[in-house]
């Protein structure tokens, strides 16, 4: 446990010593602010800014994310990191673990920092902190989502531009799956059964569903598993291609 | 402390290590020398548990590299090839990164990165971010890495590359102040420093352990070794050469060239079966009250052993 601590200091010491995390935080506050600003009132609806705040961060984070973490594991195989870190007396899923939950602090905390315009922007309204509190929730989950991939695609690469389309890709899929839009098409082409079991497995359908301020533990078991999941694949695959 | 049992890596189809095995002993630092791409890299990050041999294993202190690689890291200290490092942090808290995943902490780890520092003579460098250190410091931060924990096992990749002529040697002696308590393997491509620091040389080429001896054993793969090499300051007659040629042990007698300074006629005396002959020319040449200027021993040359076992020449 004291290992995990130290290796999750190191990894978020080293994105603030970049500044790829002030421009991450920046670009991250301006357009979350600016998406319910620009497009709450362009739009005119009686929808809280709220709502659409939280509803494009699917979105936000399919580029965003990617960006942050596309050098998790290719930048430490570039530079030969890699084989001191795998050569101190650490095991492989503490490694994973421990670069998957800097990452994950990292944008938790630049979410973190939305919350005082969040209430700014509810202030005239009537706030419910249930929903707010599960929005945040969900946001929070789906970001780890898209982070484990973009560990996965990391991972396979040494090219940390490789490592970002990649996982961009992967991470629109997983957004797409759940559209209104793509579920009609695939309507068409199979049956609804199948179209509903390819759309619960979509990152938005879920995160719709928490941050309308319902915690479904399927929704966090979707997550999670995700999660879970990802980082033992993240393993599997460093474990083969660290020497490569 | 060291066993090596068969130690293969494929790489695809390239065959990096093939069949190695050896041992190292408590005392011991053992030289791996060979040509590049030999498998010299390849070997010690298999030894550090980094890569996964295709076949045979290696034991550590009595742990298997395979089944224990955890114990195994614990008990080894190993400088990767170009010393790698976290190059946005600054050299103290990459040694106290180092320190705290070794699991050292307060005084102790404190204590144990403020000696490393001293010994590797990084005092000046402490502040400084690794990334706008000169190569040589960031090799010494790479060897301070290795050494935090005082492991009773060392690993080191060209441990000196980049190093001034000065650092060179005090890495040197470092290593040998060390040796007594420890078993070091370090691979060189520099063959004096083999043959200064090193107890023991392992010449690896193709993946192949081809000599395997002490410094002064593989020198007598050398093809001068034992020769007599004479100065002269005059041409040596015929006459002598063929009384040269008549002595039991003797083989051959070449006229090498003359000497650099220009001045001396220089003659080497070749034994059979690298024997010392250098009484019996010395006899034989005071019978005939031949002068000379210079007369000595080859102990042979450790390039032309090398070369000799790399190329096959
Ligand atoms: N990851 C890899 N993938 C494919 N081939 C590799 C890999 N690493 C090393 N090799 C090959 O294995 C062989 C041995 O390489 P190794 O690095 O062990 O040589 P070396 O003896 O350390 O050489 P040098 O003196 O240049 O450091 C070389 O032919 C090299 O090209
Ligand atoms: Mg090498």
């Amino acid at each position: 446990m004291a290992q995990i601590t130290t290796l999750i200091k190191r990894e978020l010491m080293s994105y603030f010593y970049s500044p790829v995390a002030y421009v991450f935080i920046k670009i991250f506050l301006l357009s979350t602010v600016g998406t319910p600003f620009f497009l709450g009132n362009f739009l005119n609806t009686k929808q809280a800014s709220r709502e659409i705040f939280f509803l494009f961060h699917p979105w936000l984070y399919l580029f965003l994310i990617p960006a942050i973490g596309m050098g998790l594991w290719a930048e430490e195989r570039n530079t030969g990191t890699i084989e001191l870190l795998f050569t101190l007396p650490i095991s492989m899923i503490q490694a994973v673990v421990s670069k998957f939950l800097a990452g994950w602090i990292f944008i938790g905390i630049a979410l973190l920092l939305t919350f005082p315009i969040i209430l700014t922007v509810n202030y005239l309204g009537e706030p419910d902190n249930g929903v707010i509190f599960a929005s945040y929730l969900g946001s929070f989950l789906m970001a780890g989502a898209y982070l484990v991939i973009t560990c996965v695609t990391s991972a396979l690469t040494r090219n940390q531009v490789i490592s970002f389309i990649l996982s961009v890709i992967v991470c629109f899929i997983m957004v797409l799956l759940g559209w209104g839009i793509f579920a009609n098409i695939m309507n068409k082409m199979f049956p609804v059964w199948l179209t509903d079991i390819i759309s619960t497995a979509s990152f938005s359908t879920h995160f719709n569903s928490i941050s309308r301020g319902i915690i479904d533990s399927r929704d966090l078991i979707f997550f999670l598993s995700i999660i879970g999941g990802g980082l033992i694949i993240n393993a599997l695959i460093l474990e083969t291609k660290k020497g490569s | 402390m060291i066993e090596v049992d068969r130690l293969t890596k494929n790489y695809g189809s390239l065959l990096a290590v093939d069949n190695i095995s050896f041992q190292v002993n408590k005392g011991e630092i053992l030289g791996f020398l060979g040509p590049n791409g030999a498998g010299k890299s390849t070997t010690m990050k298999m030894l550090s548990c980094f890569i996964h041999p295709t076949g045979g294993t290696a034991r550590i202190g009595g742990k298997d590299i395979l089944t224990d690689s955890i114990s195994v890291r614990k008990i080894l200290g190993y400088l990767p090839e170009s010393a790698p490092s976290y190059k946005n942090m600054t050299v103290l808290e990459f040694l106290e990164f180092i320190a705290q995943t070794r699991g050292f902490s307060g005084q102790e780890k404190s204590d144990r990165v403020e000696r490393i520092i001293d010994l590797t003579t990084l005092e000046s460098a402490r502040y400084q971010t690794i990334d706008t250190l000169s190569k040589g410091f960031r090799q010494r931060v790479g060897f301070a890495q290795a050494l935090i924990h005082d492991p009773p096992v060392l690993i080191l990749d060209e441990p000196t590359d980049g190093l001034d002529p000065n650092q060179k040697q005090e890495v040197r002696a470092l290593i040998q102040r060390m040796a007594e308590e420890k078993a070091i393997i370090l691979s060189t491509h520099i063959l004096e420093e083999m043959e200064a620091v090193c107890t023991r040389a392992i010449i690896i080429n193709q993946g192949k352990i081809v000599a395997d001896g002490a410094p002064q054993t593989l020198l007598t793969h050398s093809r001068v070794f034992n020769a007599v090499t004479l100065k002269l300051p005059h041409r040596l007659e015929d006459a002598t050469t063929q009384s040269l040629l008549k002595l039991e042990n003797v083989n051959d007698v070449k006229t090498v060239a003359p000497s650099q300074t220009g001045e001396d006629y220089v003659v080497q005396v070749f034994p059979n079966k690298k024997q010392d002959i250098l009484g019996q020319v010395k006899d034989l040449l005071n019978s005939n009250n031949i002068e000379i200027s210079e007369i000595y021993r080859e102990k042979g040359y450790m390039d032309e052993v090398f070369r000799h076992l790399t190329l096959g020449g």
